[in-house]
């Protein structure tokens, strides 16, 4: 969890000198002339800079993206940094510097990542994410191009596939990366809402190729975890919008929960509900890419109450088996017996321990929060059933970026 | 208006789909330059997988977008910067007039030639680079060698758009002449004298990205001032591209000149030849290669005085290193600038009507930017201890170009007898002994996260990327 960063501590923005090359770009590129120069450095005025980070994708060495954590009285003056023929050592209140992104992003990334103690390291061959490129100060504008319910009619779920455009603004995705919904208005208390964050449904390169939008798969809330009713405030805006409104969207985040892009890779995904989300992404990049035969395996255990509340159910169908290994499990379906997740992974035991050995195979879990003992016993499970040790191999795992859990 | 449309086959904020004959015209010649990659592109690397930078739109947060892509299949493609409707010309005789949508009748001749000079350089380098990647210090470096050709080939697709948007038939044979010029080739040569010169080794790559390609920055930055709006959008976007160049060239020499200090502690010498056999490049080495790059790059501003210079700059086609941010009456009238001139032996000053001298004003802005990167050089040298200082020669010495053409200078400026040239030439610029020891230290390093002997790691990776990330995979 990020620490609170107190008023009068400033997160400042430096230039490296040792490393910056003078080109003068971000003094170009910075639109409210927060970056000045002498014959010697290219400096930041604090007084200015907004962190709007506008300058940090142009810079061709990354000199630019430096941060420091100082108190606000202190401060490193213009002086100071033309001065500097090196970034001077972090000053004491830097010693606990705080990611990259907002306090309640953060706050939500710790709880969602608990259950495997903390964000686990990305895949070696996972691609750059970008993040925080548009923040609560400066959201992106993003228009609904679609908005569609993927449950049916009679279930009782409302669950929704909704299509965000952002037409020329850049807002570069990854799969397994979730952007923040900032519900417009205040809540009772006259205060803006909290954002809220959503996974990406749609892979990197568009929900539709090479269209610069994202799918969200979204769930109605109308009842807290404990099944008293509840207006969930994000969810119930988001899914009430119709085609052409605009939404203020911050982000994207997330640097963990990505996917391998090495040819022979294995996905090895497990989730329930809405948790397909980055499921999908992923599977829809892999199927995208067919064509190019990188070899690897899909293996997918997907859990809901019944098939017509499961989302993406029509389209899964469709996809080759020799693409995907799909497992459903159904826990409300009348005249059979309940079943979970964790149940149909104890079945396919022997080929989930297989992908478990095999270290080109990375695994992801998303899902409601009461799934992971569930899940995490039954690999337990599984692998005492086949000889291979559990708890000796999750650390491995997670260390080599090829375990992910994520959960609300 | 900023989106780059990747779905037609050249990716571009021009709307190229509105003009069927633009577009038809490109798509014919599209084909043309393909084959050119292929025959004179970097050698042997159609089917690696580069991590490359690729604009995904031109505002600031999505230019710099970056993936593993076979360079082929490298979305080159034409992007301008955003237009400003009230922009006015702001120099020369049609100061505040609005900048021109299309090429004057009266200066169509010269506009051409301007953006054939500047296009041609480009292929150019790639050309003079590609045998390089055989002998890369690294994946890192291999990635920015691929990268800063990939975006020489991004800027010839810029200044073939304006041939063949704005100068008709014309431009459609100069777009094509583009792309059979051969650098170095006797018969059929590119078009400006340090474009034919060999690119032989890492060395002189980094030199040539510091140096040579900082001429591009300041050329670059001249023409992003032109009244010729469509000139001054399409270089102002690849300055941003330009500066990925120097940094290259910069960070390049700076960590070979890290390496050398760092062995000439282990080894507790100066000794050149201790230091050659322990395989590291040594400072004078280092130094008559920075003499020959910076005198062949700054005779490419031209003669010292110009009447073309003069021209293009009261017609308002291609101004002065920052015109906007300069306080005089940007006419120029009756001022004058200092020219170098040899008079009795002795080098010395003469005053001449600025517009005659604006290569000069140019080349002289130019030499005090590439001086500050001189100086961080020496910043490292400084750092570890060491009592020697790189310093860039003398403007005056081995010019070929303008009234110091062939004149005997040495580096320290004093202008010195055929004999003493003779006698320390060898002292001064490279020999053909220099270049054959730097060309025994190029060898294959392609390990992730290990470097050839001769340089030192850079300070950090690409985009943030570690060190040892897999820049290039080989397939």
């Amino acid at each position: 969890m990020t620490p609170d960063i107190a008023p009068d501590v400033l997160r400042q923005h430096l230039i490296d000198p040792e490393i910056c090359i003078r080109c003068n770009t971000c003094e170009e590129t910075c639109p409210i002339d927060a970056i000045t120069h002498d014959d010697r450095n290219y400096v930041v005025d604090p007084g200015k800079c907004d962190s709007c980070n506008v300058c940090l994708a142009p810079c061709p060495t990354g000199a630019i993206d430096n941060w420091r954590q100082v108190a606000r009285a202190s401060a490193y003056t213009i002086a100071q940094q033309l001065a500097w023929d090196a970034l001077p050592p972090p000053q004491a209140v830097d010693a606990a510097t705080p990611a990259d992104i907002p306090q309640e992003v953060a706050r939500i990334t710790a709880v969602a990542t608990a259950g495997q103690g903390g964000a686990a390291a990305p895949p070696w061959s996972a691609a750059h994410p970008y993040v925080n490129l548009h923040t609560l100060a400066k959201p992106a504008v993003a228009t609904v191009s679609g908005n569609f319910r993927l449950t049916d009619d009679g279930a009782s779920s409302d669950i929704r596939h909704i299509v965000l455009d952002f037409g020329s603004t850049a807002f570069p995705v990854l799969e397994g990366q979730t952007i923040g919904i900032v519900p417009p208005g205040t809540d009772a208390h006259g205060r803006p809402h909290f954002v809220r964050l959503y996974s990406i449904a749609s892979p990197r390169d568009g929900e539709r190729p090479r269209y610069n939008n994202v799918a969200l798969t979204v769930k109605r809330v109308t009842e807290d975890h404990a099944g008293k009713a509840v207006r969930g405030v994000a969810s119930n805006y988001l899914c009430d919008l119709e085609k052409g409104a605009t939404v203020h969207v911050v982000g994207p985040f997330g640097t963990s929960f990505l996917m391998p892009n090495h040819p022979g890779s294995s996905l090895l995904m497990i989730c329930t509900g809405t948790g397909s989300a980055p499921m999908r992404a992923m599977t829809e990049r892999r199927r995208r890419r067919i064509a190019l035969k990188e070899g690897g395996q899909l293996m997918l255990f997907f859990g809901a109450r019944a098939p017509e509340e499961l989302p993406y159910f029509g389209p899964l169908m469709k996809l080759p088996r020799d693409f995907i290994d799909i497992n459903f499990a159904f826990s409300r379906v009348p005249g059979q017996p309940k079943q979970y997740v964790q149940d149909v992974i104890r079945t396919r035991g022997a080929d989930v321990v297989r992908l478990l050995r095999d270290e080109q195979c990375y695994v992801y879990v998303c899902g409601l929060k009461g799934m992971e003992d569930g899940v995490t016993e039954a690999f337990r499970d599984a692998c005492r059933a086949h000889g291979l040790d559990w708890d000796a191999l999750l650390p491995a795992m997670r260390a080599h970026g090829r375990y992910h859990l994520e959960t609300y | 208006m900023a989106a780059i449309d990747y779905s037609e086959k050249i990716p571009n904020n021009v709307n190229l789909a509105s003009d069927r004959t633009l577009q038809r015209a490109l798509e014919h010649w599209q084909p043309n330059y393909l084959k050119w990659w292929s025959e004179m592109g970097p050698d042997g690397s159609t089917d690696f997988d580069v991590y490359l930078r690729t604009a995904v739109s031109v505002d600031p947060s999505g230019w710099a977008h970056f993936d593993h892509v076979k360079m082929p299949d490298y979305r080159w493609g034409i992007f301008l910067t955003p237009t400003d409707a009230d922009r006015a010309i702001h120099f020369g005789e049609h100061l505040g007039e609005p900048a021109w949508q299309d090429v004057p009748g009266e200066h169509r001749a010269n506009l051409r030639r301007i953006i054939v000079t500047q296009g041609d350089t480009e292929p150019a380098s790639v050309e003079q680079q590609r045998h390089l990647g055989l002998t890369c210090p690294s994946q890192y470096d291999l990635r920015n060698l691929f990268q800063v050709n990939v975006e020489e080939g991004r800027h010839l697709w810029a200044m073939v758009y304006l041939l063949h948007r704005y100068f008709g038939r014309d431009g459609r044979e100069e777009a094509e002449a583009l792309l059979e010029r051969r650098s170095g080739d006797a018969n059929n040569p590119r078009i400006l004298g340090a474009f034919n010169e060999k690119t032989p080794d890492w060395l002189s790559f980094f030199m040539f990205t510091y140096f040579t390609d900082r001429d591009g920055k300041f050329q670059l930055c001249a023409l992003a001032e032109s009244g010729f709006d469509p000139l001054a959008r399409t270089t102002k976007f690849m300055l941003t591209e330009e500066a990925h160049h120097m940094f290259v060239g910069e960070s390049g020499v700076s960590r070979i000149i890290q390496r050398t200090c760092d062995a000439m502690h282990e080894l507790a010498t100066d000794d050149v030849a201790k230091l050659r056999a322990a395989g590291v490049i040594d400072l004078p080495t280092i130094q008559r290669y920075l003499n020959f790059h910076f005198s062949v790059t700054i005779d490419l501003f031209g003669a010292d005085q110009s009447s073309n210079a003069a021209t293009f700059y009261s017609a308002g086609l291609k101004g002065r290193f920052e015109e906007g941010k300069r306080a005089d009456d940007h006419r120029l009238h009756g001022q004058t600038y200092k020219v170098l001139e040899i008079a009795d032996g002795r080098l010395g000053e003469r005053e001449v009507p600025m517009l005659n001298a604006l290569n000069e004003v140019l080349r002289d802005d130019y030499i005090k930017d590439s001086i500050g990167g001189v100086n961080r050089w020496n910043k490292v040298i400084e750092k570890a201890g060491i009592p020697f200082r790189l310093a860039v020669p003398h403007k005056a010495f081995n010019r070929k170009i303008g009234t110091l053409a062939n004149a005997r200078v040495s580096p320290d400026g004093r202008v010195v007898s055929e004999a003493e040239w003779n006698a320390h030439v060898r002292d001064w610029l490279p020999t053909a002994e220099d270049r054959a020891f730097v060309a025994s230290l190029m060898g294959r390093v392609v390990a992730p996260g290990k470097f050839a002997n001769w340089i030192a790691p850079p300070l950090a990776g690409i985009n943030k990327q570690p060190v040892d990330f897999a820049y290039v995979r080989f397939n």
